[in-house]
């Protein structure tokens, strides 16, 4: 990689988040029985005309203006003509040459610092149906038939379009994350990967570093996840570069991006180019935003994560690190907030989240709202600590406990009597047992080897199953031993 | 006294409203005469006297409960097969649509019933409205009741010949470069293309839809803007539909037209008009002066490039249009090798020449590379032609001209040269590609067949068109019926 530098465009395709579809009034909602969520309009009956879903627009302008995209006071939809049987019309309506908004940026806070990122354009389009192959593999060939689901056929989505302005794997990576957080907040979309509601597509070339110049492009399909994106380009520019430096040329393509065998494989592509015979949609009238409607979209712009990540440095005065970490998506962050709310110090819930929480949401595979407890859970483990009632080590116990079965910790305190010892005359008692019964130890401390309290702490944790207050321990052992 | 098949519907609806006859009467005289002469002319594609019968019984309840059944209720209907009917096929004349029955009514379909629509049966037409003669059916030719052995006009042939023939009373059609007013007028009947939007193109199963409007076809004006108010008006589900009211256009056929100033584009009568046409609709315009009208010649320069723009934007939205008839679905499928060689298949079978050759040209002109060269331009010239008529009108009340440069041609007599087809749309297709409401009325024969005189308005303004067109009407007094004959 040494003398090389990439240059990255991402395409991101996003579900947007409405009732109804982009055209009719048919569920918009995911999954379902194959083909219950259709109508004439979705299903491209003969006859049947769109009619724009007025919420679309809005949550795509609400991304638009996030992004601060000039809007277009005049915007069009346009026919891409392209046969597909997962497409009932045999042609997508979508945005060609005067999207919805163009000419934006993002801005990227990382541990390395900050960069910006031209947005290219914002479009709305239609999504497809789905295909499903009957064969063993699941894919076309040697497929002895193939079914239709058109339930998603007509959902509207929102396309964006960077400029080629990302240098490395993990810009485009935490590009992802900041605009799949952006459209979190904004309630725009649910930005499932897996569910296919959140799509990313990456068109990567080298060139040599400090060079204007533009090397040929790939383009890789089916990263379905952010961790696949940063090794698809990861892979990919090693490739490039490897090519180019053993005096290959880099073949303009469309790559697929094969995470189980960690690679980039060719697409088979026909010989030809598409040619999508792009016209206005004589179905639709062009889309002009008034100025009142816009206005009113822009006041109600939620608050944005970078929004968001300065407020939580400032009022809860947590370090920059956390505050990143919390806002990088908008369920961390409302989960964080609820904590605090619930009266947790800021700093102990914010530990508590990006430690043991995020480690066993990474552990398990899951998302937060997929968790068997809510914030009042964590809240009120933490306030078992804070008031001493456990200690930070059982607390660690009873965190496992409690997202494994959604209890409550104060319940689970309960049940296996797990409360913390800081009654003294009970201490002192036990205390003097691990004394008696420890001579050796005794002597090294009294001798000087101060560090043989540690032992006798750990003894007495033993005795009290870890139930013993640490602070007391230490302190009534010190006056015993020093007496 | 007339056959009631062969009156006007307004006339049945006073009758029917005075209880002199009743829905079933009208009815059956209709099928009657259908039985007689559809061998003859092949005016349907389905026949739906079944559910004729239904709405006319329904009809006679609501009379004898003393209530008014509605506007189209007890006059037989033909629709053109193009708009959906909801549980009665629809098949636009395809082999790919022959067994296609829909799941819904399109919005006029859906007004119409409200009103008590007597539908008798789907017109023929050429396939997907694509033709001027109605030869391009799967379902074989209707003949003009003029003269069997003539076209009766396209794309809306089947249903302007069943109104001549007697097998329906009135008829809607679509009108896509005339699909509506060429055939009324190759039929001696009235025939109107309304303004761009005025009547929901929701269940009109697209040719090109940035040029199609459902229309009537009738036995006189009057009749015309009977059916025209109960289908007009702002429908949701058509975001191109205008929110604009609709006139009681009726009420106010009869006003006065003296002072009023019709001008001819010269582009229309000169070159290319047959003269047998022109004598008689120069004839027409000399009544128009009888009238108080002025009449001035006027140059429309852009009219010249209309046909061309015409065969570029028309075919183009149409192979995008069409793209939906791929046997995954509905319609024909023709099994083949893998999804490609079905489409491919389904598609040959499906579909007849004059639509494939549309989609061809259609396919070409939206091409890299060349869509700057067509498909830009034309739109362009589209935009000169709107301006053109936006200046006429600035001078004139309305634009007056031919219908066809021609009286009906004999079948075949074009099918294999389909620019001398194109040709007979030449005045009536710049009307659409300015989006304009125009009429055509039956002003005299040539030939002893009908000649067709048209009647364009400003947008919007189809009052004014029915006015002018109800004058000349009254004042032709056009008498002649088909005689049902070979020429």
């Amino acid at each position: 990689m040494n003398g090389w530098e990439a240059v990255i465009g991402l395409e991101i395709h996003a579900e947007l988040k409405t009732a109804s579809k982009m055209f009719c009034s048919c569920d918009a909602s995911f999954g379902g029985e194959p083909n219950t969520k259709v109508c004439p309009v979705c299903l491209g009956l003969p006859g049947v005309l769109p009619v724009l879903n007025e919420k679309a627009v809005e949550l795509a302008l609400r991304l638009a203006l996030a992004l601060n995209c000039r809007i277009l006071p005049r915007a069009l939809f346009h026919r891409k003509n392209y046969f597909y049987p997962d497409m009932p019309k045999n042609y997508q309506i979508s945005q060609y040459d005067q999207p919805l908004g163009v000419e934006g940026f993002l801005e990227v806070e990382t541990e390395e610092g900050t960069f910006r990122v031209g947005i290219h354009r914002v479009h709305m389009e239609e999504d497809t149906g789905k295909t499903i192959h009957k064969s063993e593999s699941g894919r076309i060939h040697g497929s002895e038939y193939s079914l239709e689901d058109f339930n998603r056929a007509g959902v509207p989505l929102l396309e964006i379009v960077t400029e080629p302005d990302i240098r490395t794997p993990e810009q485009a990576k935490a590009f992802l994350q900041e605009l799949k957080s952006i459209m979190e907040h904004l309630e725009v979309s649910d930005c499932r990967m897996e569910e296919g509601s959140l799509r990313c597509d990456a068109n990567v070339s080298v060139r040599p570093a400090g060079s204007d110049s533009m090397g040929v492009k790939t383009e890789i399909k089916n990263m379905n996840s952010f961790r696949a994106l940063q090794r698809a380009l990861e892979y990919e520019i090693e490739r490039q570069v490897r090519l180019l430096e053993s005096g290959g040329e880099v073949v303009q393509e469309t790559r697929h991006w094969d995470a189980d065998a960690n690679m980039t494989t060719p697409l088979r592509t026909k010989e030809y180019a598409y040619d999508y015979r792009y016209f206005q949609e004589p179905d639709l009238v062009p889309l002009e935003l008034d100025r009142v409607f816009m206005e009113r979209v822009r006041a109600s712009l939620p608050e944005l994560p970078s929004q968001r990540r300065r407020r939580f440095r400032e009022e809860y005065g947590l370090p920059a690190h956390d505050a990143r970490v919390l806002t990088s998506s908008k369920a961390m962050g409302d989960f964080f907030e609820e904590v605090v709310r619930l009266g947790a110090p800021p700093k102990a819930a914010s530990n508590w989240m990006m430690g043991e929480l995020s480690a066993y949401l990474n552990a398990q595979d899951l998302e937060l709202g997929q968790l068997a407890i809510g914030p009042s859970h964590l809240a009120e483990l933490i306030s078992l600590i804070e008031k001493g009632t456990i200690s930070g080590k059982i607390a660690k116990d009873i965190f496992q406990e409690m997202v494994d079965k959604g209890e409550m910790p104060s319940a689970i305190v309960e049940k296996r009597g797990l409360t913390q010892i800081s009654d003294q005359a009970e201490l002192e008692g036990i205390v003097r047992e691990v004394l008696e019964a420890n001579p050796g130890p005794v002597e090294d401390y009294r001798r000087g080897k101060t560090q043989a309290i540690g032992f006798l702490v750990g003894q007495v944790m033993k005795q009290t199953r870890g139930r013993a207050n640490p602070g007391l321990v230490n302190e009534l052992l010190r006056k015993m031993l020093d007496a | 006294m007339e056959p009631l098949y062969l009156s006007e519907a307004w006339r049945i609806r006073e009758l029917l409203l005075r209880r002199e006859v009743t829905p079933r009467e009208v009815l059956e005289a209709v099928r009657e005469r259908a039985q007689a002469v559809e061998p003859l002319v092949n005016a349907y594609i389905t026949e739906t006297w079944e559910l004729a019968e239904e709405a006319a019984e329904e009809a006679e309840r609501a009379l004898a409960r003393g209530e008014d059944p509605g506007p189209a209720a007890g006059i037989p209907m033909a629709v053109k097969d193009i708009l959906c009917t909801r549980g009665v096929r629809t098949t636009c004349a395809s082999r790919i649509l022959e067994n296609y029955v829909p799941v819904y009514d399109s919005t006029v379909i859906e007004r119409l019933k409200a009103a008590g629509l007597t539908m008798v049966g789907k017109a023929n037409m050429d396939e997907f409205a694509m033709g001027s003669s109605t030869e391009n059916s799967h379902f074989g030719p209707t003949r003009n009741p003029w003269d069997l052995d003539r076209v009766p006009g396209g794309s809306s042939g089947g249903s302007a010949a069943a109104v001549a023939a007697g097998e329906a009373l009135w008829a809607l059609g679509s009108d896509t470069g005339g699909s509506i007013r060429q055939p009324a007028s190759f039929c001696g009947l009235v025939g109107m293309k309304p303004t761009y939007g005025r009547v929901s193109r929701y269940g009109l199963v697209a040719f090109a839809s940035s040029l199609d409007q459902v229309g009537p076809i009738t036995r006189c004006v009057r009749d015309c803007a009977l059916l025209l108010r109960l289908i007009c008006g702002h429908d949701p589900r058509d975001s191109t539909s205008l929110p604009e009211e609709v006139p009681d256009f009726p009420a106010l056929l009869e006003g006065e037209v003296r002072g009023m100033r019709a001008g001819v584009p010269v582009e229309l009568m000169g070159e290319g008009i047959d003269p047998g046409v022109r004598r008689v609709v120069e004839g027409s315009l000399r009544l128009l002066e009888d009238l108080g009208m002025s009449v001035e010649e006027l140059s429309l320069p852009h009219l010249e490039y209309a046909l061309d723009a015409y065969y570029i934007i028309a075919p183009a939205e149409a192979s995008s249009n069409l793209a939906r008839y791929d046997g995954v679905r509905y319609g024909l499928r023709v099994e083949g090798e893998d999804v490609l060689d079905m489409y491919s298949r389904t598609r040959a079978v499906g579909f007849g020449d004059e639509v494939k050759r549309r989609i061809m040209l259609g396919t070409y002109a939206l091409s890299a590379g060349y869509y700057e060269a067509y498909y830009a331009q034309a739109q362009k010239v589209r935009t000169l032609i709107i301006g053109d008529f936006r200046r006429a009108f600035e001078r004139c009340d309305v634009l007056v001209s031919p219908t066809s440069p021609t009286v009906a041609f004999r079948l075949g007599e074009r099918l294999e040269d389909p620019l001398a087809m194109y040709m007979s749309d030449i005045c009536t297709i710049p009307v659409n590609l300015a989006g304009l409401p125009a009429i055509s009325i039956p002003c005299g024969l040539d030939q002893g067949l009908p000649v067709g005189f048209q009647v364009i308005g400003k947008l919007l303004d189809e009052a004014t068109v029915l006015k002018v067109a109800y004058a000349l009407e009254q004042a032709l007094d056009f008498r002649e019926r088909p005689g049902l004959a070979r020429g």
